[in-house]
C-alpha cells in the first residue's frame, strides 16, 4: 500500500463493520419461545393449555405447602391455628415421625440401631452400585447382612457370627476345590456351610438372649418406612441368585430341569403378587413342620423373594438370549466346560445386558412392598391407614401423610432409575 | 453342551454317568426329580399333619353354601343368600370390568402422552415426562388410596344436593358427583330399541366395507376416494333416522334424589372409580414410555423417505411410522393389560367386591378355607395370563419381520 492508493479513494475503513445484531424476533429467548413454545397455531393453544394447568396446580398446592403447621399436636390445634386459610397440618409428620419410619412397636430407644444400620447400607452398597471404588470394601458388604440383622434385630451375637462362619467356610471349600469342578466345588461349599451350622446349633446356649449386648427385637415390632426397605433390600438381593438359576435353568438342554423353572416362572408370573402374599399369610404355616412358628415376615420375604426370581430369571433370559450365538460358540472352542463358559464368558456379558432390566424389577418390586399393608403388617402405607389415621388426634389429614408416603418412594424410586440410567451409559463400551 | 471331541467307543460303564457328558445329563435330571419328588412329599406330608391336627380338610363344598354377605357393586343378580360360588362370578365380572375399562383409558392415557412427550413443544414434553415420572415412581397402591380418598373425603355428600340453596349441584342435570359414587343416566330399551341397534351393527359394517372398497379403488386404479366423512355420516346418520322413524325407542333415566340418596340412572361406585382411574393414570404412564420408545425406534431414515416421496406429515405418520412402531409397541402394551388385571386384585385395598375381596377376602375369612381360596384365586388369574399370553404369541408371530 503506497501514500498515493490512499488519495486515490476518499475513505477506507481500518477495521471490518462490527455485525448488526440479529433481528430481535430471530434470538435469545424470544426465539427459542418462538421455536419451542408458539411455532405453529396449533401449538400455542397448547402451551396456553399447559400454562393454564401449571397456574391451576401450583395455586392450589403453593399456599397449602407454605402455609403449613409443623408444630401442633393435633388435626383440632392445627385447624384453629390455620383459622380458614389454606394450610397443611404438617404436624402429623413432626409427631408421627418416628412411627413413619419404624412403626409403632419398635421400642423408642432402639430407634439408633435400624437408623445406623440404614447409614450403613449405602456403605455397603456403594462398591456394588459404583465399580471405581476399590474392591477391597466388597469385605464390608459380605460383612453387612449379618451386621444389619444384628443391628435390627439385636439378640445373641452368635446366631449371626455362627450364619458369617458357615458361609465363610463354605466359601473356603469351594475356593479350594472348584479347580477341580464347579459342582465339587458347590456342593462341597454347601455342605461346608450346613455343618458349620448343625455343629454351632448345639455350641449356641439355650439363654444366649438373655445376656445379649443388644436388646432382641421380634419381627413383629417391625414397621413404617423400615419395613419396605428391608424388604425390598432382602428380596431383591436374595433374588438375583435364584433369578440367574432360573434363567440358566430355563436356558438348559436338560427337559426337566428346563420345564421345572418354565413351571415356576409363568406360575409366578401369571398371578397377583397379592395372592402370593396371602399364600403367605394364611397358607404357608401348614406346608411348614407342625413344631416349628416362621414368623410372618420370613414367610413374606420368601414368598416376595420368589416373586421377584420369576420377575429377574425373565430379565436375565432377555440378556442370555441378546448374546450373539457366537459367543456361546467361542466358549465351548475353548474346551471350557459349561460351568466355566458360564461364569467366565456369558454371564458377565448377558448380565451387563440386563441390568436396566433388573433395576426395573427392583423398582417394581420396591413399590410392591406396600401391598404389605393388606395382610395387616403395618408398612408405611400401613400405618398411615392404621394407626395414625384411625387415631382421635390425627383422624382425616389425608394429604399431608398420602403425599409425604408419595415422595419418599418418588425419591427412593426416581433416586435408583436415574442411577440405572448413569449405569447404563457407563458400561456402554461398545462403538456407537 | 455338547462337546466336539469323539468319545471313546465301549461297553457303559457306571462311571460314565458322571465322567461322560452326553449321560451327566441323566444324572442331574434324576437327582432333580429325587429332590422334587422329596420337595413335595415332604411339604404335602406337612399340610396334611398340620390339617389333620386342626381338624380341617381340604373340601370345594363351602361354594355351594349360601355367601352371607352383600355386595353393593355387581353385574349379576346377587343377594346375601346366594352361593359363595356366585359371589365368586360376581368377583370375577368385577375384576375383568374394573380391568377392560382401565385397559381402554389407560391406552388413551398412555398414548396422548406418549406422542406428547415427543411434541416439539418444549412445555408440553416436560409436563408429559414429569406426569410419567411422578406416576411411575410411585406404589399404585398409594395412587388408589389417594384416589380413593379424593372420592370419599372430597366429593359432597347426596344431602349437600338438597334445599333451595344446594352447596353442589348436577352437571347438566344429568350427572351427579357425590362421595357415594358417581350417578349417571340409565338407557331405557323401549320396543323397537333392538332395530336401531341393529341399524347401528350394520353401519358398522357398512363403514368396514366402504373402506375396504376404498382402499382396493385405490390399489386398483389409483383413484383415492375420501374416507373420514362417509364413515362418519355412515356412523350416525342411519342410526339416527331409524331412531326417529321408530318412534325414539330409546330413552334415559336421570338419576333423582329422593330421599337421602339419588335413585335411577346407574350408580358407579366411589371404589371401582378410584381403582378405575388410579389404574389408568398409573399404567397410561407406562404405556406412554412403551410409546415413546416404539415410535423413536422408528430409524429418522424412514420418515424422510417417506417426505422424499412426497408424503405430508399426516399421511407419514399414518402409513410409514405407525405401522412399523406397532410391532414394537403392541407386545409391551399387552403386557401392560396383564399388570392392569393383576394390579386390580388391589381392589381389596379400597372394597371394590372383584374376585380377590369376594373369594380371596370374604369367603376366605368367613368359611377357614384358605387353602381352597386361594388356590381357585390364583388358577382365575393364572388362566387370564396364560390365555392373554397366547394372544401374544399369536399376534408377534402374525407381526414379525419375515427376514431373507
Amino acid at each position: 500500500m503506497s501514500d498515493t492508493d490512499a488519495h486515490s479513494v476518499a475513505f477506507v475503513r481500518t477495521e471490518p463493520v462490527p455485525p448488526a445484531a440479529p433481528p430481535f424476533s430471530t434470538s435469545g429467548p424470544v426465539k427459542w419461545c418462538k421455536d419451542n413454545l408458539f411455532s405453529t397455531p396449533a401449538y400455542s393453544l397448547l402451551t396456553v393449555a399447559a400454562i393454564y394447568l401449571i397456574y391451576l396446580i401450583l395455586s392450589n398446592t403453593l399456599p397449602w405447602i407454605f402455609n403449613g403447621v409443623w408444630t401442633t399436636s393435633s388435626l383440632a390445634e392445627c385447624r384453629e391455628v390455620l383459622n380458614g386459610a389454606s394450610g397443611g397440618c404438617f404436624a402429623v409428620l413432626t409427631e408421627r415421625w418416628n412411627q413413619l419410619l419404624f412403626g409403632f412397636k419398635y421400642p423408642s430407644d432402639l430407634y439408633w440401631r435400624p437408623a445406623l444400620a440404614f447409614i450403613l447400607l449405602f456403605a455397603a452398597a456403594a462398591p456394588i452400585l459404583f465399580f471405581k471404588l476399590p474392591r477391597k470394601l466388597l469385605l464390608f458388604t459380605a460383612i453387612y447382612p449379618f451386621l444389619a440383622y444384628f443391628l435390627i434385630w439385636g439378640g445373641a451375637i452368635f446366631v449371626p457370627i455362627l450364619a458369617l462362619v458357615g458361609f465363610v467356610a463354605g466359601y473356603l471349600v469351594y475356593s479350594r476345590l472348584v479347580t477341580g469342578s464347579f459342582a465339587a466345588g458347590f456342593f462341597g461349599g454347601v455342605a461346608a456351610a450346613v455343618l458349620v451350622w448343625v455343629i454351632g446349633g448345639y455350641l449356641i446356649p439355650e439363654n444366649a438372649n438373655d445376656t445379649a449386648w443388644l436388646e432382641a427385637v421380634p419381627s413383629r415390632d417391625l414397621g413404617g418406612f423400615m419395613l419396605n426397605l428391608m424388604l425390598g433390600v432382602a428380596c431383591v438381593s436374595l433374588s438375583l441368585p435364584i433369578g440367574i438359576a432360573l434363567a440358566l435353568g430355563r436356558q438348559s438342554n436338560m427337559p426337566l430341569i428346563k420345564w421345572i423353572c418354565v413351571v415356576f416362572i409363568e406360575f409366578i408370573r401369571g398371578v397377583p403378587l397379592i395372592t402370593l402374599l396371602f399364600v403367605a399369610s394364611v397358607m404357608l404355616a401348614y406346608f411348614f413342620p407342625p413344631e416349628s412358628t416362621v414368623d410372618l415376615f420370613l414367610r413374606v420375604v420368601i414368598m416376595i423373594t420368589m416373586f421377584s426370581a420369576a420377575y429377574i430369571a425373565e430379565v436375565i433370559r432377555g440378556g442370555l438370549a441378546a448374546l450373539p450365538r457366537g459367543q456361546y460358540e467361542a466358549a465351548d472352542s475353548l474346551g471350557l466346560d459349561y460351568a466355566q463358559a458360564m461364569r467366565l464368558i456369558i454371564l458377565p456379558q448377558a448380565l451387563k445386558i440386563s441390568i436396566p432390566g433388573i433395576v426395573n424389577v427392583a423398582v417394581g418390586l420396591f413399590k410392591d412392598t406396600t401391598l404389605v399393608s393388606v395382610i395387616s403388617m403395618f408398612d408405611l402405607v400401613g400405618m398411615i391407614r392404621g394407626p395414625i389415621l384411625a387415631s382421635t388426634e390425627w383422624n382425616g389429614v389425608y394429604w399431608e401423610l398420602l403425599g409425604f408416603a408419595a415422595l419418599l418412594f418418588f425419591v427412593v424410586c426416581y433416586g435408583i432409575s436415574q442411577y440405572s440410567q448413569w449405569l447404563e451409559r457407563q458400561l456402554a463400551t461398545d462403538h456407537r | 453342551m455338547t462337546t466336539m471331541t469323539d468319545p471313546p467307543r465301549g461297553a457303559f460303564r457306571l462311571s460314565m454317568l458322571i465322567n461322560d457328558t452326553r449321560y451327566r445329563s441323566y444324572t442331574f435330571q434324576f437327582i432333580a426329580l429325587i429332590v422334587l419328588i422329596a420337595a413335595f412329599a415332604y411339604l404335602g406330608s406337612n399340610l396334611f399333619s398340620n390339617l389333620a391336627a386342626a381338624g380341617l380338610n381340604i373340601s370345594y363344598n363351602f361354594l355351594g353354601t349360601p355367601a352371607g354377605y352383600d355386595i353393593n357393586q355387581t353385574l349379576v343378580e346377587y343377594t346375601s343368600q346366594s352361593t359363595n360360588a356366585r359371589a365368586a362370578l360376581v368377583g370375577i365380572l368385577n375384576t375383568l370390568l374394573v380391568a377392560f375399562l382401565a385397559c381402554v383409558t389407560a391406552t388413551v392415557f398412555g398414548v396422548i402422552a406418549g406422542v406428547l412427550r415427543l411434541s416439539k413443544n418444549w412445555l408440553v414434553s416436560k409436563l408429559m415426562a414429569f406426569y410419567v415420572e411422578i406416576f411411575r415412581n410411585i406404589p399404585v397402591l398409594i395412587w388408589i388410596i389417594i384416589i380413593f380418598t379424593i372420592m370419599t373425603a372430597v366429593m359432597p355428600g347426596p344431602r349437600e344436593f338438597r334445599g333451595d340453596a344446594p352447596t353442589a349441584s348436577m352437571l347438566f342435570d344429568s350427572f351427579a358427583f357425590t362421595n357415594r359414587g358417581i350417578y349417571t343416566p340409565a338407557p331405557v330399551w323401549g320396543p323397537g330399541s333392538l332395530v336401531v341397534v341393529a341399524t347401528f351393527l350394520l353401519s358398522l359394517v357398512g363403514i368396514f366395507a366402504y373402506r375396504k372398497y376404498a382402499t382396493k379403488l385405490l390399489y386398483d386404479t389409483g383413484r383415492l376416494l375420501p374416507t373420514g366423512w362417509p364413515s362418519l355420516a355412515l356412523l350416525i346418520v342411519p342410526s339416527i333416522l331409524m331412531f326417529f322413524i321408530m318412534g325414539r325407542p330409546i330413552g334415559l333415566e336421570y338419576p333423582e334424589l329422593r330421599g337421602f340418596n339419588f335413585q335411577g340412572g346407574i350408580k358407579i361406585g366411589g371404589p371401582l372409580i378410584a381403582l378405575w382411574i388410579a389404574l389408568s393414570v398409573y399404567t397410561g404412564a407406562f404405556i406412554a414410555e412403551n410409546v415413546r420408545a416404539g415410535i423413536q425406534a422408528i430409524s429418522k431414515g424412514q420418515t424422510e423417505a417417506a417426505g422424499a416421496l412426497g408424503l405430508r406429515s399426516g399421511p407419514v405418520m399414518k402409513l410409514v411410522v405407525l405401522p412399523q412402531a406397532l410391532r414394537v409397541i403392541i407386545p409391551p402394551l399387552i403386557s401392560q393389560y396383564l399388570n392392569i388385571t393383576k394390579n386390580s386384585s388391589l381392589a381389596i385395598a379400597v372394597g371394590y367386591a372383584d374376585i380377590t375381596a369376594t373369594l380371596g377376602g370374604i369367603t376366605l375369612n368367613q368359611t377357614g378355607r384358605a387353602i381352597e381360596s386361594v388356590l381357585l384365586l390364583m388358577l382365575f388369574y393364572l388362566t387370564i395370563s396364560l390365555s392373554i399370553s397366547a394372544i401374544m404369541n399369536v399376534y408377534n408371530n402374525s407381526v414379525k419381520l419375515r427376514e431373507r
